[in-house]
């Protein structure tokens, strides 16, 4: 398994795209904090990458790479290797470029300008997210062998993830205001990566507002270890579970 | 002749005064003792001990000193020190265990109907209520430690309590673990300076029906709240620090029914609300510094004529917050971090006016839920299209001229 | 040494395979012979385990292929159409599938040297005539001395020169006593190589004869002559 994620990482990294990426997070990143005065303008503006660039980035990536590697694909089958093998070895190398990618990119001016628990935060949830857009960019272009209904597939729960969600949670919001929903909405929150990752930033960024109002209840929950460690689990769930779904189908699959 | 007349004044004075000592080795072994052999002038001074006696009621004009701190313990039953006469002053002791009651309120030290009274430099210890001034005229509270250790509003007393009152000063006093650190209803013309209110249940520092008041440089924080002035009038306020005032009604200072009022050069940082206006009128907020608060200012409908000039606002999540549309105070020439516009003319001022009220701040008041999705992308684009096309947001809710740096405070 | 038993498969509502029994054995030379579309590379595919049948079973060496991999180290495999990554190199494709065998046995490289692949070894995957990544992929196939060679369509594509060598190559590799299977649309290449014959239509075995005895019986000397006897006595 080492040898073929080997073989992918270099592959990867001779794809320029990858380079590209860390390239453009890292200009981001310092641009981010050199230009403001303030650190706290920076963390927003890496934010917004996390939230926004680092899971298109991810998935989009993810996705054109495997439909690109199905001869690569094909050719391993042929080969004395089982086949869930080949799908984990993508699987890791793919996330590991990315890690990496964003790790270089978007890590190291956090580590140099926000060395706190809001950049450590933000480290370890840009890492995961980048991750869970992969899982879910594995399960997008195992569900068609179409690379141009694939591409389209992961584009549609980019934008549902990023955009869309956060529209209907804000809709249901203000349809059931009569209702006391703050708790239901806690639980509603774990069925978006983004807003679980959005979350855990925000108790750290702007702790003074999160404990008014609504706010505490929030960081009632999410606050305490046990919040921590059950968005944590539930973001690693987002990568198990898509995961797991592809694998089943790799499996299963003809080539 | 100057040296003469003062030599027979001291001479006087010290037939006349006394000076009576209370401890194991000295001629008064209890407290009461010495008081009931004292008379008006006399000089009590009690040495490290402790001193059980319930309710000590000091009804003389005398000098009561502690020296090395000696305990008078209330035991939990009663008010400990009860001064009935002008002019006292108490000094150096440590005070502890008044007890509990919630109709007469019993204290650590309790000051009645009386003038001139110091109380300076004695620590307070789980007392009910710390130091009390009921109808009193030019007392003074100086350098006293108050600690409680309540947990409950309703199970425990203010730190400094004073009721129908004028000119007193209430000076560098450590206040921690009770209600309100500093309680004032109707106290007029009085100065709170130099205090440190901390992690009290209630407010730092609570105004009630007061006026003509000072407090300057003074300290509030992790309180429940603030600094609280309700129902009062021409209360200044002066370089004062309100930090980390965080909950769900915490703010750092908190105006309610307040008007004709100074707030000049104070600093509000990492509150869940820096400062909160309710009916508030004709008040001046000028070179504050809000910085890293959930909402800088919460402004309600219901305030007006209120000038808000020349303010660092930094790092807060929300600028401003407002319950309705009708806005009726003037901003000027604050500094606004998130203020993106230009300066061609280079005269300090940004040529493009600045909404302070952004919409999500506006959507969060009406369905408080929604803070759930601050900062997602969707949200940053609703907050951006608002920014240049005002639907929601009040129009006149505006900076004409934002500062384009910071001011130096 | 290869069993097949009642193999089925669709694609959709398509039957690719229906029912297919086989036996192969070692120094077998099979063609697998039929009309576009009748199920050859299906067959070859589920051999590999890249296709998973509907039901039936493969036997390789009297074991379930099922779940299993570590058959596929004793295959050589030649693709149809050869897909590889296309910013590889030639020599990268090799070494890779080196690396990823990772096996200590002595390799066979007369292919490799053979189709003057050496001299072009640092061409891009993408930049290759249809003919030389034929040539890759037989080179692939023989390199690990594999005791089954599975060759689908192997001349296609190649110009005569390197057809003859391939097919001696295959000559070579049979008297060895390997089992080989070749899917072929020209039948006049099989005649001097085969020594059975495997027909296919439309998902189902035709027939599955030695070519002695289809020549006898059908008293003709070129396969493709014999096959075409066989098929208008069926009609």
């Amino acid at each position: 398994m080492n040898r073929i994620i080997k073989i992918i990482l270099t592959d990867i990294l001779k794809n320029k795209i990858v380079v590209v990426y860390t390239i453009v997070l890292s200009l981001l990143s310092w641009s981010a904090f050199g230009l403001e005065d303030n650190s706290a303008k920076g963390l927003l503006t890496i934010l917004n990458v996390i939230l926004f660039t680092v899971p298109l980035v991810s998935i989009l990536f993810t996705t054109i790479y495997l439909y690109n590697s199905s001869e690569f694909i094909e050719l391993l089958l042929s080969q004395p290797i089982k086949r869930n093998k080949i799908w984990q070895s993508l699987f890791f190398g793919l996330s590991a470029s990315m890690v990496f990618a964003f790790f270089i990119g978007a890590g190291i001016p956090l580590l140099v300008n926000a060395p706190n628990a809001v950049g450590l935060m933000m480290i370890l949830v840009g890492c995961l997210i980048s991750v869970v857009f992969i899982a879910l960019a594995f399960l997008c272009s195992i569900v068609t062998r179409d690379k141009a209904k694939g591409i389209g597939i992961a584009i549609m729960t980019w934008l549902y993830f990023a955009l869309i969600f956060d529209g209907l949670v804000l809709f249901l919001l203000f349809q059931l205001s009569e209702y006391p929903i703050e708790k239901a909405m806690v639980a509603v929150t774990a069925l978006s990566p983004i807003d679980l990752a959005r979350i855990q930033i925000l108790l750290h960024l702007d702790v003074s507002a999160m404990m008014g109002y609504t706010g505490a209840i929030f960081k009632d929950f999410f606050g305490t270890t046990v919040g921590l460690f059950a968005s944590f689990g539930l973001l690693l769930l987002w990568i198990v579970i898509p995961f797991y779904l592809s694998l089943r189908k790799f499996i299963r699959k003809d080539l | 002749m100057n040296r003469l007349c003062l030599l027979f004044l001291f001479v006087v004075a010290t037939f006349q005064a006394q000076v009576l000592e209370v401890g194991t080795n000295k001629p008064f072994k209890t407290i009461k003792l010495a008081l009931k052999a004292s008379k008006a002038g006399d000089t009590v001074i009690v040495h490290k001990g402790l001193y059980k006696e319930g309710n000590i009621r000091i009804d003389k004009k005398i000098v009561f000193l502690g020296k090395d701190f000696p305990v008078i313990d209330g035991q939990k039953k009663t008010e400990v020190l009860s001064i009935h006469a002008d002019s006292v002053v108490v000094k150096g002791f440590k005070v502890i265990n008044s007890g509990y009651a919630a109709l007469d309120d019993p204290c650590g030290i309790k000051v009645y109907n009386k003038s001139f009274v110091l109380i300076e430099g004695n620590q307070l210890d789980d007392n009910f209520f710390g130091i009390y001034i009921q109808n009193g005229r030019n007392c003074i509270v100086k350098n006293n430690t108050i600690i409680a250790y309540g947990k409950e509003e309703q199970q425990i007393g203010n730190g400094i309590h004073a009721w129908k009152s004028n000119d007193l000063q209430i000076i560098g006093n450590t206040i921690r673990g009770h209600r309100d650190g500093i309680y004032l209803e109707f106290v007029h013309d009085s100065v709170i300076w130099r205090n440190i209110a901390t992690n009290n249940i209630r407010y730092g520092l609570h105004f009630m029906f007061s006026s003509n008041d000072s407090y300057i440089t003074n300290i509030f924080r992790n309180n429940g709240a603030g600094v609280a002035v309700m129902f009062s009038k021409k209360v200044t306020m002066i370089n004062n620090y309100f930090d980390e005032n965080w909950g769900a009604s915490s703010y750092g200072l908190l105006l309610k029914e307040i008007s004709d009022s100074y707030i000049h050069s104070n600093h509000f940082k990492n509150n869940t609300s820096g400062i909160y206006m309710e009916g508030t009128n004709r008040i001046k907020i000028e070179k504050n510094s809000l910085q890293g608060n959930g909402w800088a200012m919460k402004i309600q409908a219901s305030c007006m004529d209120n000038e808000i000039v020349n303010n660092n606002f930094q790092g807060n999540t929300f600028d401003m917050g407002t319950n309705g549309s009708l806005v009726l105070n003037t901003f000027n020439n604050n500094y606004w971090d998130k203020y993106e516009g230009y300066d061609i003319n280079r005269d300090g001022l940004g040529d493009v006016s600045y909404h302070p009220l952004s919409l999500f701040a506006v959507l969060v008041e009406k369905n408080p839920s929604a803070m759930l999705l601050f900062r997602s992308f969707m949200i940053t684009l609703l907050d951006k299209s608002e920014k240049v096309l005002p639907s929601i947001t009040p129009d006149n809710f505006v900076d004409k001229a934002p500062l384009m740096k910071p001011l130096k405070l | 040494m290869i069993e097949i038993k009642n193999l089925n498969k669709k694609f959709g509502k398509l039957n690719v395979l229906s029912d297919v029994s086989l036996t192969c054995k070692k120094g077998e030379c099979i063609a697998l012979i039929g009309p576009n579309g009748c199920g050859k590379t299906t067959l070859i595919k589920t051999i590999l385990g890249m296709v998973l049948p509907d039901d039936g079973a493969i036997k390789f060496n009297k074991r379930s292929i099922v779940k299993e991999y570590l058959y596929r180290s004793t295959i050589g495999y030649m693709p149809q159409i050869g897909r590889y990554p296309d910013t590889m190199t030639i020599g990268g494709v090799v070494e890779m599938i080196k690396a990823i065998r990772n096996s200590n046995q002595e390799l066979d490289e007369e292919l490799w040297h053979s189709f003057d692949l050496d001299t072009m070894a640092d061409k891009q995957m993408r930049t290759l005539s249809g003919g030389t990544t034929q040539k890759v992929s037989a080179t692939l196939a023989f390199l690990f001395n594999p005791d089954v060679l599975i060759l689908d369509e192997p001349t296609a594509g190649l110009d005569p020169l390197a057809s003859e060598i391939l097919k001696d190559k295959i000559i070579k590799e049979k008297e060895k006593g390997k089992l080989i299977l070749i899917t072929s649309h020209l039948l006049s290449e099989l005649d001097d190589l085969v020594t059975e014959i495997i027909f296919m239509q439309e998902g189902k075995v035709h027939f599955h004869k030695k070519v002695a005895d289809l020549k006898s019986e059908t008293n003709e000397t070129k396969i493709s002559k014999a096959i075409a006897s066989i098929l208008k006595q069926k009609q």
